[in-house]
């Protein structure tokens, strides 16, 4: 079963263009990375999946169900969940009322609820430790997390991530793609968004590789290590620079 | 000693108006960083729609009345909301792209349009009305000065509005989500939130406690004019500022300070100066402390 579905997707901001005929695919309990140089656009597509913005042409199919022009908070109840770039958590919440937020769109009672935040209090235990501080006074990694833990509250089927290694030191990126590891372990399909290649692909099994917008590379991980052309998509040279 | 005991009493009455409207200022800059100009005229339509409304089922002088006055002012709130929140869905929801300054304009001319309406509407109109109901003298002694029960009921009921506003805000789900919303709308929307819902609910809510003042307000003072909602919206809008604008308790404590420090002002000043002892206040706090008592988040979040 395909979890995700593009076709022919592009998306523009106004006259820019973001992203221009992607068409990719994630299988159910997969993790697919997207990877690509700065304004690849990357993000742009994370954002017209979760119905942020709304591409101009193409379509978005979620578990066979196209996605058109449904609000992106339906989208969320529906099970697809985005963990935006630079994880925007809540600062002037606690990460208790951040965690109770994650799981906002969901049909869930309250007993339900309770019951999945002991849940990802268990997988998290960091969370639990600091449950009742401001959220805006964790430092990067532990926002990380938080982002993922809240993310995680609704029980998504699918989890996007964009840049979670974003401006963290390596011990601390160990430690968040150690939970994104465990997040698919427990069934959960995720696309992950990376600039850092390597560990993208030490993760995932599939990657595409984006360019000025389009699908310029894709395939096993395995067979991406080491291709030269992965390289030139982050150099810029597939576009036709000069060296 | 017992003269400002005096004042202050009167103070904490007259800040609980300021509060309950200051609430509904505070909420929506809250959540959508505007400066809800009309708010101080839905107080004043809901003043407007309680006179007739009790006009029109007629109190007469039971002991019922009272209970009339509930259900009316019941009533009330809700109309009242619900006109905070058609504002908003047929003004200010499909400006949310424009620049913030934009809404504020809309907010002026909303708030002229809600005048000039009252003024035009049979019935209504420039004159002061009287009000069919009043709350009696009756009441008790607290040092050397004389409140009324009514006086009493009304810093009650407030109160609980009140706290029941902050309780929301604070414990519900809804409240976190207003907060989130607050914060920050994208990452809100990420979280499965209807951000435009949570709108028209803060709306809703502020709507609504202004139209609580407004019944309260008639039957206290017994008249009102098209022209009430001007002068308490600029009030309420000082307290809210004071308390630190887009804190729940900000405005209430605003509300109490302002209610207060006007008490004194026009004890000592006489009743004409009662605004320009607001305003007064208002300079000074911003002088010392720009983001209000209680305002230091809403700093951080510009
Ligand atoms: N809100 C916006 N308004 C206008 N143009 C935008 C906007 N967001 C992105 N773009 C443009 O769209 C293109 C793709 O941007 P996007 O953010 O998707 O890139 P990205 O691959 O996520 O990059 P990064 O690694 O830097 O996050 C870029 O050219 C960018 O300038
Ligand atoms: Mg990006």
């Amino acid at each position: 079963m395909k979890a995700l579905e593009l076709s022919g997707v592009s998306v523009y901001y106004g006259a820019v263009r973001g992203a221009e005929d992607v068409t990719l695919d994630v299988d159910e309990g997969e993790i697919v990375a997207l990877l690509g140089a700065n304004g690849a656009g990357k993000s742009t597509l994370l954002k017209a999946i979760s119905g942020i913005i709304h591409p101009r042409r193409g379509s978005i199919a979620f578990f066979g169900d196209d996605l058109g022009k449904l609000s992106a908070h339906r989208r969320v109840s529906r099970g697809l969940v985005h963990v935006p770039e630079g994880r925007r958590i809540f600062t002037t919440l606690t990460i208790g009322e951040n965690l109770e937020l994650g799981a906002y769109g969901t049909q869930h009672s309250r007993t339900e609820r309770a019951q999945r935040l002991e849940e990802v209090l268990g997988l998290f235990p960091l969370l639990k430790q600091h449950f009742q501080r401001l959220a805006g006074t964790l430092s990067g990694g532990e926002q990380q997390v938080l982002a993922i833990g809240r993310a995680m509250m609704s029980n998504p089927r699918v989890l996007m991530i964009d840049e979670p290694s974003l401006g963290l030191d390596p011990q601390k990126v160990d430690i968040v793609y150690d939970m994104l590891e465990e997040v698919s372990a427990l069934g959960t399909t995720v696309l992950l968004v990376e600039q850092n290649v390597s560990l993208a692909l030490e993760i995932a099994s599939r990657a595409y590789v984006l360019q000025q917008g389009s699908v310029v590379l894709s395939g096993p991980s395995a067979s991406l290590v080491g291709d030269p052309r992965l390289a030139d998509a982050y150099l810029g040279k597939a576009g036709g620079a000069k060296d | 000693m017992s003269l400002l005991l005096n004042e202050i009493g009167n103070g904490i009455f007259l800040g609980a108006f300021f509060g309950l409207v200051a609430l509904g200022y505070s909420m929506v800059y809250g959540i959508l960083r505007l400066i809800n100009f009309a708010h101080g005229d839905f107080y004043m339509v809901a003043a407007f729609v309680s006179f007739t409304i009790l006009g029109a089922v007629g109190v007469g002088h039971s002991h019922n009345q009272w209970w009339t006055v509930v259900w009316v002012g019941v009533v009330v709130m809700v109309i009242t909301g619900g006109l905070a929140m058609l504002a908003n869905q047929l003004i200010y929801r499909p400006m949310r792209r424009a620049a913030i300054l934009s809404l504020m304009i809309a907010a002026i001319g909303l708030s002229q349009v809600l005048e000039n309406g009252v003024l035009v509407t049979p019935r209504w109109g420039a004159t002061y009305l009287v009000f069919p109901v009043t709350t009696p003298p009756s009441g008790f002694s607290l040092g050397s000065n004389h409140y009324t029960w009514g006086q009493l009921v009304i810093v009650l009921v407030s109160g609980l509005l009140a706290l029941g506003v902050y309780f929301l805000v604070g414990r519900t789900l809804l409240g976190k989500a207003m907060r989130a919303v607050s914060e920050d709308r994208i990452a809100a929307t990420l979280m499965g939130i209807n951000v435009d819902l949570v709108i028209a609910i803060v709306f809703f809510i502020g709507g609504a406690l202004a139209g609580a003042a407004a019944v309260m307000t008639g039957v206290y003072y017994g008249q009102i004019n098209y022209l009430m909602g001007f002068t308490v919206g600029l009030e309420a809008f000082t307290a809210a500022v004071l308390g630190g604008i887009g804190n729940i308790g900000g405005a209430v404590l605003g509300g109490l300070i302002l209610g207060i420090v006007q008490s004194i002002g026009t004890g000592i000043f006489g009743a004409e100066w009662a605004l320009v002892v607001a305003f007064g206040a208002l300079v000074l706090m911003l002088w010392f402390r720009p983001t209000g008592l209680l305002g230091e988040r809403v700093a951080r979040r510009m």
